[in-house]
């Protein structure tokens, strides 16, 4: 599904990502883990495209496309879903209004129609209660005056609704206690675990790896990958630590 | 799933329905939407400004004697005055005596219902796309929410519907020309009360020339039974708009008035002076909105309409209140400052703005609160967007008189900037001259984030509904004041006056 080849990045002057490869397959879970200043959020930002993230070699492959060749939100209507680490606020715009917007933009872009009102609602219901989040949540301003936990839970709604091919989740278990860290990873359970979807984790812990299990464990340090395993090695990673792994 | 929620979608499935009805109709534009002029045949008044065209203007109207004589006077007072320089405007020289102050249609329609209209104009109000629910008047859509429309053509009014309606519910509904002749008690009493003949070098010039407008009278205890709207259109080259708008509500009534503009595009700039008053008595209420998206100049900077207009209510009465809504997006330059006279005990005056420029596009808008009532209330929300070139200013006073107790202000300024060549300021002048009064100001100025865009980018929105979506967003606590088929235009020409803004 996703197949990285050889990927420079850069922002600014300063060179993050360099050279790193990695392959995807419908079906499956990748982690990412690796110390601070690795590259892992460059690497998401990398493949949503964000302004700023400059590719300079190396190719990005996605169900066929050149990746690299879309706009942001060309990425998204593709099936590329980005779980940020800080969700941002808009003031004034619903999350209602904001997901139905977004997501009947993606379906224009694939020649689809646009979900109506009643469509949409039960849609979002659904997933708010698959992630136990009040719909009067999703009534108030997108993440304004949302708690940190609580944005990531958002987070995890909106995948469910706008049900992408490929989530890639910056650090979604961070700012979740026990209880939150259960419910979001029984809804990524929940929503991508299927023979037609992957997903991308970027975690620095163990923890949500206990509720998403993953098929395979990627470590990333200097902007590379430096180590692939199997579940194994988070708990490998976690008790050695990243310096004893990747050396 | 709550009702709330579901009547929110509801909502929001029929603004989309209306916007496509929209989209159709504006779809053929460029860069400005309603940039066409139509084949209409115009009588002119000759061109320039002296004592003969104010007699012209009032002679083709078949006005008394009385109005003329009023015209006049405002003529000779205008001639000794100079236009104020205040506002951080940068307004090139106008000569008036380079205008026409005159254009009518020339086969004057006298017309029962808008079927009856030039065909040609009908085809200007569609290709407008903006007044959705006037369109489906116009088509003649069963079910539709009735919004009453006196449409100015230019200068002549050319058709009122739902008169009979009205008229059974005691409301007058005319344009001021017909009202002169019919109730000419009502007109004299009220005209010039809340605006004074020498207000200022504007409000004096459209005393003296105006071409025609609208005047509204609300009968006690009546609750006006649709939404009055007016469209203005600027259509011939080189004209002068003078609008004169007056709104009585009686004791106890309550009238809802929109107001919408657009103007085809001409090179050559072109001068708009109106004069709107309000005035309500105990208990009465007058909510007015506005939608103003007159042609702003190209992107360089050349053309556009100049918009000097003078608004203002009096509450008069006792718990009286007076509400006004206004999105700008047009005009190269705008001086309008929608004021509340806040005389009544209890009286409430309310201001939310929307005001948007881009390219070189100049605002400097606000308003005035004048608290003499006991316990009279007021609320200013203003929400400037600059992009482009353009410079976009606030400017508002909040006035407590000696003997106004217990008087409350809250005013929120907040400025959003598009780029880093544009301007954004907040003048605020407040003068209290009683100490029980509670003043409150707050402000603030923020820019578009990259976060925000691409956090909306990648949720599937282009660059364009991006920043219209959060430019609407931060417009939000003005729009929901709108009645709604105006909020969907409004978002709608907040997202137009900005393509090309960003990127």
């Amino acid at each position: 599904m996703l197949k990285i080849e050889n990927l420079h990045a850069q922002v600014g002057d300063t060179e993050i990502l360099k050279g790193l490869s990695l392959e995807l397959n419908a079906g499956e879970i990748h982690a990412i883990m690796g110390p601070n200043g690795a590259g892992k959020s460059t690497l998401s930002y990398a493949l949503g495209g964000r302004p700023g993230y400059e590719i300079t070699s190396g190719g990005v492959n996605f169900d066929g496309e050149d990746l690299l060749e879309l706009d942001p939100h060309e990425r998204a209507a593709a099936g590329i879903f980005l779980g940020f680490q800080y969700p941002v606020e808009i003031p004034g715009v619903s999350n209602l209004q904001f997901l139905r917007e977004s997501l009947n933009s993606q379906r224009k872009s694939r020649g689809e129609e646009p979900l109506s009102g009643a469509e949409f609602i039960k849609l979002a219901k659904e997933k708010a209660g698959l992630l136990k989040m009040d719909m009067d949540m999703l009534k108030r301003a997108v993440n304004v005056g949302f708690s940190g936990g609580e944005k990531k839970r958002n987070e995890m709604v909106q995948m469910g609704i706008i049900d992408p091919k490929l989530a890639i989740l910056d650090e979604t278990d961070s700012g979740l206690d026990i209880d939150a860290l259960r419910v979001v990873g029984s809804g990524i359970n929940a929503i991508m675990r299927k023979p037609d979807k992957a997903v991308l984790l970027i975690t620095h812990y163990q923890r949500l790896l206990d509720e998403v299990k993953p098929d395979y464990v990627h470590v990333l340090a200097d902007g590379r990958i430096v180590k692939t395993g199997g579940p194994e090695l988070a708990l490998q990673l976690e008790q050695e630590g990243y310096e004893a792994v990747a050396a | 799933m709550s009702e709330e929620v579901k009547t929110d979608l509801q909502e929001q499935d029929e603004r989309a329905a209306m916007n496509a009805e929209a989209q159709a109709a504006v779809d053929n534009a460029s860069s400005y939407e309603f940039g066409w002029s139509s084949d209409i045949e115009q009588d002119f008044a000759p061109k320039g400004l002296n004592e003969d065209t104010v007699r012209f203007i009032s002679d083709k109207k078949g006005e008394p004697q009385w109005m003329l004589d009023w015209r006049l006077k405002a003529f000779r007072m205008w001639e000794a005055m100079e236009s104020p320089d205040w506002a951080k405007l940068d307004i090139p020289m106008i000569d008036y005596q380079d205008a026409y102050y005159y254009a009518e249609p020339k086969a004057k329609p006298k017309l029962n219902s808008l079927d009856e209209v030039d065909p040609e104009i009908l085809r200007v109000y569609e290709k407008l796309g903006i007044p959705i629910e006037e369109q489906k008047v116009l088509a003649g859509v069963e079910g539709a929410r009735k919004v009453a429309v006196d449409a100015v053509f230019d200068s002549v009014s050319v058709a009122t519907t739902f008169r009979e309606e009205l008229e059974e519910a005691g409301v007058i509904f005319r344009s001021i020309s017909e009202a002169i002749k019919e109730y000419p008690d009502l007109v004299r009493k009220y005209l010039g009360k809340v605006v004074p003949m020498k207000d200022n070098y504007f409000a004096t010039l459209n005393c003296a020339v105006f071409s025609d407008g609208t005047f509204v009278y609300i009968p006690k205890g009546v609750r006006c039974p649709m939404e009055l709207s007016t469209y203005f259109r600027i259509n011939a080259e080189n004209t002068g708009q003078f609008e004169r708008t007056l709104i009585v509500a009686d004791e106890g009534s309550y009238v809802s008035y929109l107001e919408g503009c657009t103007a085809p595009m001409r090179d050559e700039n072109q001068l708009h002076a109106a004069v709107v008053e309000l005035v309500a008595m105990d208990d009465a209420e007058i909510k007015y909105s506005t939608v103003q998206n007159w042609y702003p100049g190209d992107e360089e900077g050349k053309g556009g309409i100049y918009n000097f207009v003078t608004k203002r209510g009096l509450c008069q009465g006792r718990n009286s209140k007076i509400s006004w809504t206004q999105v700008e997006t047009g005009s190269a330059v705008t001086w309008k400052y929608p004021s509340c006279v806040l005389n009544g005990e209890n009286s409430v005056g309310e201001f939310y703005s929307v005001a948007l420029t881009n390219n070189y596009q100049q605002a400097d808008t606000g308003t005035k609160m004048i608290h003499n009532g006991k316990n009279s209330r007021s609320t200013i929300i203003s929400k400037g967007i600059s992009a482009g070139k353009s410079d976009n200013t606030y400017r508002g006073l909040v006035r407590v008189g000696a003997n106004a107790e217990n008087v409350r202000n809250f005013t929120q300024c907040d400025s959003l900037l598009l780029g880093d060549t544009c301007g954004a300021h907040t003048v605020p002048y407040i003068e209290v001259k009683n100490p029980t009064a509670q003043i409150e100001h707050e402000a603030t100025t923020s820019k578009i984030s990259d976060d925000q865009m691409f956090y909306a980018q990648q949720r599937g929105l282009d660059e364009e509904e991006a920043v219209s979506l959060i430019v609407n967003g931060f417009a939000k606590d003005v729009l929901k004041q709108l009645p709604m088929e105006f909020a969907v235009e409004a978002q709608k020409l907040l997202a137009i006056s900005l393509e090309g803004s960003v990127g």
